[in-house]
C-alpha cells in the first residue's frame, strides 16, 4: 500500500529525514516511535504534503502512485489522512459544517456523488454511536474551546467518516489522560479492516497498550534504526532510548 | 427565488413602458453642474416646485461645504464638473446570447449559482417575454396595496404621495448633514420610497427587484422608508451579482424613519465593481445612511456585506432617540487587491434605556485598507443606554491593513459601553488542515472567512446569506497564493 524508499526531507536547509525506508501492506499496524527531534512529525507532515517541508531525495508511492507528486487535497482524496498532533481551531464553522465539506470534496475527488443533506446526517449518525461521539460537540465551531481529548476524539471521528485507506495518527496520544487515550485507541481499531492500514507514531508504549501494532520501528536522527514487533516498544519502555543509542552508537550530528 | 426574480425583470423589461419615466426622451443633461442643471433634473422630471426648491437649497448649501477628508482612504481629487448629472434611462446594449459575455464574468455568475434568465438579465442579453410574469409583478403590487403598503420609485412618491415626502424627506439626513449627502439632495436621480402604515406587518421582503421601474435608479439614489407604529418591514438592498457601472462616483442616501415600537431592517450587499487587480477603475461608494427610531421601543437593524467598490465610505447609523429603541449593525467588509474600505456606524443615544449593538468583522487581502469606524454618544439624558460594539479583523497575507478608530462619548454616567476588538489571520495552519481533508485552498479559505463572519450573516434573511457566503469567497480569490 505504502512505500517508502529512501526518503530524504528537511526543512529550511536543514535536513532531518535521512533515508527512510518503510513498507506498509494493508491490514497493517505500524508504529514509529522515537525520542524527541528524532523525525517522527516530520515524517508525517512529509507525508500528508505540508510545503514547509521540502522532499531533498527518495520516493514515496502509495497504491502505485507517485504520492509526493499530488497536492495535499489530492493526497487526502487517495485515502491518506494525518490525525494531527495539534488539530486547529477555526472559529464560527460547525464541526459538522467542515465535515461535511470535507467528506464531499474526497467524494468528488474519486468521482463519487455528492451526499446530500439526509443522507450526510445519516451517515453521521451511524459513525457518531459507533465511535461514542456526542451531538453537541459537532455543532460547535471545529475545535474551538474544546479539551486536548476532544481535540483528537474529534480527528479519529473525522477518520470514520473518511474512511481512509491509510491513517496516520501523530502523537494522538500526546497530553490526553489514560481514559481519553483508551477510548481514541478503541476508536481507531474499530475502524480498522483488512483494506486499510494505520501508522501510528508516538513517544509513548501505553498507546500501543490498546493500540497493538504488528511491526514497531525506532526512528532516531532521521533514520529507522531498528525494527521489530510489539515486543519491541516494550523494551524501549522498560530500557529508554539510550538503549538504542548504545546499541547504535552515538552519531555524531550533520 | 432566483427564477422568481427573473420572471418580474423579465415584466419590468416587458412592461418599461410603464410609468411617468417613458416620457423621458434619451437624452441627457450637459456636463457639470449648476443651478441650470438643477432646474433642468427637476423640469425632466416634472417635479413641483418645493421640490425644485429642495433642490436648490441643497446645491448651494453644497457650493459652501468642502469635501470630507478624515477617512482613511486615497484618491485622486474628483473632478464634479466631468460628471453627467442627468441621463434619461438608457437601453443596455443587447447582446444575442450568453456567450457574447466576458468569460470572467459569466464564471463569477455560474459560482454564484445564478440562472441562466438571471444571468441574461444582468448582462443585458435579450430575454423573450414570458407570459407569467406580468401577473406574478402585480400580484406582489395587489398584495402590498391591500394593507396600504406603499412601495414605489421616490418619482412617483414625489408626484403621488407629496405630503409624506415633505414631512419626511431630508427629516434623517438634512441637506445641510455633510459635503455627498447636499449632493445628493441637489441632483439625486431616483430611489426607493416605502411606507408601512400603523400596525402593518409587511408580508414579504422588499427589494428593488420587486419595483417596477427599479433598473437605472443611477447614482445618486434617494431612499426613504417610513415604518408607522406597531408597523414591521425588511428592506433588501443591492444584489449578490456584480454590477458593472460605468459611473465612477456613487453618493446615495437612505433614510429610515422608524415610529412606536416599529422595527425596520435594512440588508445591504454591496457588490459593484471593486477596479482590477491593479487598483484601476472601480466605483467610489460614498453613503449617508441614517435612521432615527422616533418613537418609544422602536428598532432599526442595519446589516451590510460590502464586497464591492474600490472605495467604500459608509457609516449606516441609528439616532436612538425614543426611550427603549434599539439600534443595531451588523457588517462585513471585505477589501481584496487594493481596495479601501472605510466604514462603521454611528449610535446617538439620545433616549432613556435605549440599547445599540455593533458587531463589525472586517477582512482584508491582497494589498487592501479597511478601517472600521464607529462612534458611541451617550447624550446627557440617555440614563441607562447600554452599547455593546465589537470589531474583529481577519487579514490574509501581509500587504493589507485593518485599522480600528471607535470613538466612544459618554454625558451620563448610568450609561454602559462596551468595546471589544481583536485581530487575526487566517493561518497556513488552518488551510493546510483543510487541505488534509481534501478541500482545496480556495474552499478553505471561504470556510474560514464564513466562520469569521457567521454572526452577521446570520442577520441576513436565508436567500440573501446564501448568495452572500458564495460571494464572499469569490471576492478573494487568488487571495492566497
Amino acid at each position: 500500500m505504502l512505500r517508502i524508499e529512501n526518503l530524504q526531507a528537511g526543512i529550511e536547509e536543514k535536513q532531518i529525514l535521512k533515508g527512510i525506508n518503510l513498507d506498509i501492506k494493508p491490514g497493517e499496524v505500524h508504529a514509529i516511535m522515537g525520542p524527541n527531534g528524532s523525525g517522527k512529525s516530520t515524517l508525517a507532515s512529509v507525508l500528508a504534503g505540508r510545503q514547509d517541508y521540502e522532499v531533498t531525495g527518495g520516493s514515496v508511492t502509495f497504491e502505485g502512485k507517485d504520492l509526493l507528486e499530488l497536492s495535499p487535497e489530492e493526497r487526502a482524496g487517495e485515502g491518506v489522512f494525518l490525525s494531527f498532533q495539534y488539530p486547529v481551531e477555526i472559529p464560527g464553522l460547525s464541526t459538522t459544517n467542515f465535515i461535511k465539506t470535507a467528506v464531499n470534496e474526497v467524494r468528488k475527488y474519486r468521482g463519487q456523488e455528492q451526499l446530500d443533506a439526509v443522507s450526510f446526517l445519516k451517515l453521521m449518525k451511524e459513525k457518531m454511536v459507533l465511535m461514542e461521539m456526542d451531538q453537541a460537540m459537532l455543532s460547535r465551531s471545529l475545535n474551538e474551546g474544546f479539551s486536548g481529548g476532544e481535540k483528537k476524539r474529534n480527528e479519529i471521528f473525522q477518520m470514520a467518516m473518511l474512511q481512509p485507506k491509510l491513517a496516520i495518527l501523530d502523537e494522538t496520544d500526546s497530553g490526553l489522560d489514560i481514559d481519553a487515550i483508551r477510548i481514541v485507541a478503541n476508536g481507531v481499531n474499530k475502524l480498522r479492516n483488512e483494506n486499510n492500514a494505520v501508522l501510528v507514531i508516538t513517544h509513548y508504549q501505553r498507546l500501543l497498550d490498546y493500540l497493538v501494532p504488528d511491526f514497531v520501528h525506532v526512528l532516531y536522527k532521521g533514520r529507522i534504526v531498528k525494527s521489530g514487533t510489539k515486543e519491541l516498544a516494550l523494551e524501549l519502555e522498560k530500557k529508554g532510548y539510550d538503549f538504542i543509542k548504545n546499541e547504535i552508537g552515538v552519531e555524531e550530528d550533520v | 427565488m432566483e427564477e422568481k426574480y427573473s420572471d418580474i425583470e423579465q415584466a419590468i423589461l416587458s412592461e418599461y413602458k410603464y410609468g411617468f419615466v417613458t416620457d423621458i426622451e434619451a437624452d441627457e443633461a450637459p456636463k457639470g453642474l449648476d443651478e441650470n442643471t438643477i432646474r433642468f433634473i427637476s423640469a425632466k422630471k416634472n417635479e413641483p416646485e418645493w421640490m425644485l426648491q429642495y433642490r436648490l437649497k441643497a446645491y448651494h448649501q453644497w457650493l459652501k461645504m468642502e469635501e470630507p477628508s478624515w477617512a482613511n482612504v486615497k484618491y485622486d481629487p474628483i473632478d464634479y464638473q466631468d460628471i453627467i448629472y442627468y441621463s434619461a434611462p438608457k437601453q443596455k446594449k443587447k447582446l444575442n446570447s450568453l456567450d457574447e459575455i466576458d468569460p470572467e464574468l459569466r464564471r463569477t455568475f455560474e459560482k454564484l449559482g445564478i440562472s441562466l434568465d438571471e444571468q441574461k438579465r444582468l448582462s443585458g442579453v435579450a430575454v423573450d417575454a414570458v407570459i407569467d410574469s406580468v401577473s406574478i409583478a402585480t400580484t406582489f403590487k395587489a398584495q402590498l396595496a391591500e394593507q396600504g403598503i406603499i412601495f414605489c420609485s421616490m418619482s412617483e412618491a414625489i408626484q403621488e404621495h407629496p405630503d409624506l415626502i415633505k414631512k419626511y424627506l431630508g427629516s434623517v439626513v438634512p441637506v445641510t448633514d455633510n459635503y455627498f449627502a447636499a449632493l445628493n439632495a441637489a441632483v439625486f436621480s431616483d430611489g426607493s420610497f416605502v411606507y408601512i402604515p400603523k400596525g402593518v406587518r409587511c408580508p414579504m421582503e422588499l427589494s428593488t427587484y420587486f419595483r417596477i421601474n427599479a433598473e437605472n435608479t443611477g447614482q445618486f439614489e434617494r431612499t426613504l422608508i417610513v415604518a408607522d407604529e406597531h408597523s414591521y418591514v425588511s428592506y433588501l438592498e443591492g444584489c449578490t451579482a456584480p454590477m458593472r457601472d460605468e459611473n465612477q462616483l456613487h453618493a446615495a442616501v437612505v433614510e429610515l424613519v422608524a415610529h412606536d415600537h416599529a422595527e425596520i431592517k435594512y440588508s445591504t450587499v454591496q457588490n459593484w465593481y471593486p477596479g482590477d487587480k491593479d487598483g484601476k477603475g472601480g466605483i467610489y461608494n460614498f453613503v449617508t445612511k441614517r435612521g432615527i427610531c422616533q418613537g418609544s421601543h422602536s428598532k432599526i437593524s442595519w446589516t451590510q456585506v460590502e464586497t464591492g467598490s474600490s472605495i467604500t465610505w459608509k457609516y449606516p447609523s441609528v439616532i436612538l432617540k425614543g426611550d427603549y429603541s434599539v439600534g443595531e449593525f451588523y457588517s462585513v467588509a471585505v477589501t481584496n487587491n487594493h481596495q479601501q474600505a472605510d466604514t462603521g456606524t454611528k449610535m446617538q443615544h439620545i433616549g432613556k434605556h435605549t440599547r445599540s449593538r455593533i458587531v463589525s468583522k472586517g477582512i482584508s487581502a491582497g494589498f487592501s485598507n479597511n478601517s472600521y469606524r464607529g462612534l458611541v454618544h451617550m447624550s446627557k439624558n440617555a440614563a441607562n443606554a447600554r452599547n455593546y460594539s465589537q470589531c474583529d479583523s481577519l487579514l490574509i497575507g501581509d500587504k493589507c491593513g485593518a485599522h480600528t478608530f471607535p470613538y466612544i462619548e459618554a454625558k451620563n454616567n448610568t450609561s454602559v459601553v462596551e468595546h471589544e476588538a481583536t485581530t487575526s489571520k487566517v493561518g497556513e495552519d488552518q488551510i493546510f488542515y483543510c487541505n488534509q481533508r481534501g478541500i482545496d485552498t480556495e474552499t478553505a479559505v471561504a470556510l474560514i472567512i464564513n466562520g469569521f463572519a457567521k454572526e452577521v450573516m446570520n442577520q441576513l434573511p436565508m436567500e440573501f446569506a446564501i448568495e452572500a457566503q458564495k460571494l464572499l469567497a469569490i471576492s478573494l480569490e487568488g487571495s492566497v497564493g
